[in-house]
């Protein structure tokens, strides 16, 4: 039965094609929790608004970082603009990238201008210029431009919402038109990448929001964490059902290749699916979801329990992410026989270069809170130390 | 021309003489000579790019292309400075039931194309079918079996066997090329799918797209790479390395655009099949013989 072409004896795609998802997943949900308080003015959601849009900016701004440690010729990685094939779906990339980060930019730097502006009249110095560069000249701000921008924030928060459907949609779709490989052709793969990516951005909104928090000994508003809760628990409802609807609709349909995909699922991704991805990920998370989002639940408890479920939740995305993307590459094109991956510790696609790529966004979203006030919001807002 | 040139170096006058009657016709030839060889080199290059067939098929000498590309007639043979107006089309038959898996082909194109070990351009695949309802599918050795050391089967135990030697598909609908983000993957006009190494960027794209495992990373260009047929022999009027290596004539290139040609004639006979049929790939590899039991 093991018989593997001898071409498939190792996989093309390692984890850094498992982390470039994963990051725009996340850049994409954080973008969508600040759209529904810029476009839909949901204020339940303005402590977190200003740290979503530069969660999302921060973690956009390092997504090529592992497609580039993953590209053999990195040096070329330009020729995807300038000679693209329009034939081409990855081709897109570059295009909807450079769009979206451009978007992104220009809606943080509209949020943040009147801050920028004010401390580039305030501060002096190295610090002073670095405002007065980042305000571009405008020293300034009259009622009417601040009217103007709130006109243009909203405009591009509405036209961010479908550009990250697009951004992530469209990174589903790489994998969903992969004739080639039945663990991956699917025209649900495209939702599936979309509402996952949703999943991961409220989880890791929550998590920074609550531990931010922690660390800057304030309590986190309880009605944002509940409605951050109960939005959690809502995509990732919807996620696992998408997931288990695809896996479900292959096995009852049994096409010619589900011995293989079965074999796949209860032999080589037998923890990783069963165990991370639908145990631990999805039921866990929902289950203390569930809880957290009762109003009888002291909100220091649901703080916890939605904390813990939003981590579970991280995990999840990764695990589904690496069994998509990993997974569908374990099983030769023989369908006849399995190929072995182990992330090495080393090297520009190993342990160390994985660690440094997820830590990177939150070392600029770091920089980017010293020089952008995230929680100006609170000077006009109860606030009470902990205690502790 | 070499003698007339060399009395030209071995003269022995030195710069006073650059005005010269005779200096000035030498001159004159030397440029006439570098005209004449320069304006051979690009008829030569012309005629390399073109191989041996001309716009409707036809060889300098009267036969067929394909028959010249069969044949394996050398460069110097085709009619220089005509190059190919027409359609070509090529395409490959194997023959699974001719194939005897002596390895021969492997070697032939890891040494025509310089592959690297851990990867091919081709492979031959051995399926046993046993007598108690089991297969088992592994690859010929490189080597061929004399001497591999493999275990040998007991032929009393089997009820069947044969081999299916596989390379790149060449197909019409590649989808290979069309996912290739930066054209570095493209079609030639004789219909061979092709990589630019130096214009790939090594995004692996379209070795996840080939349903045929036909290719790979190259660990020494950092490229794509897969089969080409051989596009520098073939454009020669040569055959595939592995074609040439074969001593059964399992393996058959050829036009298929022309009616006359061995790989049309072997086609005519027996119905001939193509790998994973359903994706819609149009491969030009085509199968005679191939069992249901392939992937």
């Amino acid at each position: 039965m093991e018989f593997v072409f001898p071409n498939d004896s190792h996989i093309p795609w390692s984890i850094m094609i498992v982390l470039y998802p994963y990051i725009t997943g996340l850049v994409a949900g954080a973008f969508v929790v600040s759209a529904l308080y810029h476009v839909f003015n949901q204020q339940v959601f303005r402590p977190v608004a200003k740290l979503a849009l530069v969660t999302a900016l921060c973690f956009c701004s390092c997504a090529t970082l592992p497609l580039l440690l993953h590209l053999h010729h990195p040096l070329r990685a330009f020729n995807i603009m300038f000679t693209p094939n329009v034939r081409s779906a990855m081709a897109g990339f570059g295009f909807i990238y450079s769009l979206y980060m451009l978007l992104l930019i220009v809606e943080v730097w509209l949020v943040f201008r009147p801050d920028i502006v004010e401390r580039a009249k305030s501060h002096t110095g190295a610090t002073g210029f670095l405002y007065r560069v980042l305000a571009l000249g405008d020293r300034e701000i009259t009622p009417g431009a601040r009217t103007l921008d709130e006109w243009f924030i909203r405009a591009l928060a509405i036209a961010g919402i479908p550009a990250a459907c697009v951004l992530h949609g469209y990174v589903g779709f790489l994998f969903g038109a992969i004739k080639a490989n039945p663990w991956w052709s699917t025209a649900l793969m495209p939702v599936i990448f979309l509402v996952s990516a949703v999943v991961s951005g409220i989880a890791a909104l929550l998590v920074l929001y609550l531990v931010l928090s922690r660390w800057r000994r304030v309590v986190p508003d309880a009605e944002c964490v509940r409605a951050l809760t109960r939005c959690l628990w809502i995509s990732l409802v919807l996620a696992v059902s998408l997931e288990l609807l695809e896996m479900i609709h292959m096995a009852y349909e049994s096409g010619a290749e589900w011995h293989v995909i079965s074999s796949l699922l209860s032999e080589k991704l037998s923890v990783s699916y069963g165990v991370i991805q639908l145990l631990l990920g999805s039921i866990c998370p929902f289950v203390l979801l569930l809880i957290a989002m009762q109003r009888r639940i002291r909100p220091a408890v649901a703080n916890i329990l939605g904390g813990t479920a939003a981590v579970l939740t991280l995990v999840q995305v990764f695990a589904m992410r690496w069994n998509v993307v990993v997974g569908g590459q374990l099983f030769s094109k023989s369908f006849r026989g399995f190929v072995e991956y182990s992330v090495p510790v080393g090297g520009r696609e190993g342990l160390v270069a994985v660690v440094i790529v997820l830590a990177l966004p939150l070392g600029v979203l770091w920089v980017a809170a010293k020089l952008l006030p995230l929680w100006q919001h609170e000077e006009s807002s109860d606030t009470e130390m902990v205690s502790s | 021309m070499r003698d007339q040139a060399g009395e030209s170096t071995d003269c022995g006058c030195s710069g006073d003489c650059a005005d010269s009657g005779e200096s000035l016709a030498r001159r004159e030839f030397l440029r006439g000579a570098t005209t004449v060889v320069l304006g051979g080199l690009s008829l030569s290059y012309l005629s390399v790019a073109a191989a041996d067939i001309n716009s409707d098929g036809q060889s300098q000498d009267g036969t067929d292309g394909s028959a010249a590309q069969e044949t394996g007639s050398p460069v110097t043979e085709s009619p220089a400075g005509n190059p190919p107006e027409g359609d070509i089309l090529f395409g490959f038959l194997v023959d699974t039931g001719t194939c005897i898996g002596t390895g021969k082909c492997l070697s032939a194109c890891r040494t025509e194309n310089d592959v690297p070990e851990g990867n091919s351009r081709t492979w031959v695949e051995r399926y046993v079918h046993f007598k108690d309802g089991r297969l088992q599918v592994d690859l010929v050795p490189e080597t061929g079996y004399a001497g591999s050391g493999l275990p040998l089967i007991d032929p009393d135990e089997v009820d069947r066997s044969y081999f299916v030697p596989k390379l790149c598909n060449h197909c019409e609908d590649a989808p290979c090329t069309q996912v290739c983000p930066v054209h570095a993957s493209f079609t030639s006009p004789e219909g061979v799918e092709l990589v630019d190494p130096n214009r790939c960027i090594g995004c692996a794209y379209c070795v996840q797209a080939c349903p045929y495992g036909a290719r790979f990373i190259n660990p020494e260009t950092s490229s794509a790479d897969k089969c080409t047929w051989c596009y520098h022999r073939i454009m020669r009027g040569e055959k595939p390395a592995c074609v040439e290596a074969c001593p059964v004539d399992a393996r058959v290139f050829g036009r298929l655009d022309d009616p006359r040609s061995e790989i049309n004639k072997r086609l005519a006979k027996v119905p001939a099949s193509v790998l994973k049929e359903h994706l819609g790939t149009h491969p030009k590899l085509h199968y005679l013989g191939l069992s249901g039991d392939v992937t």
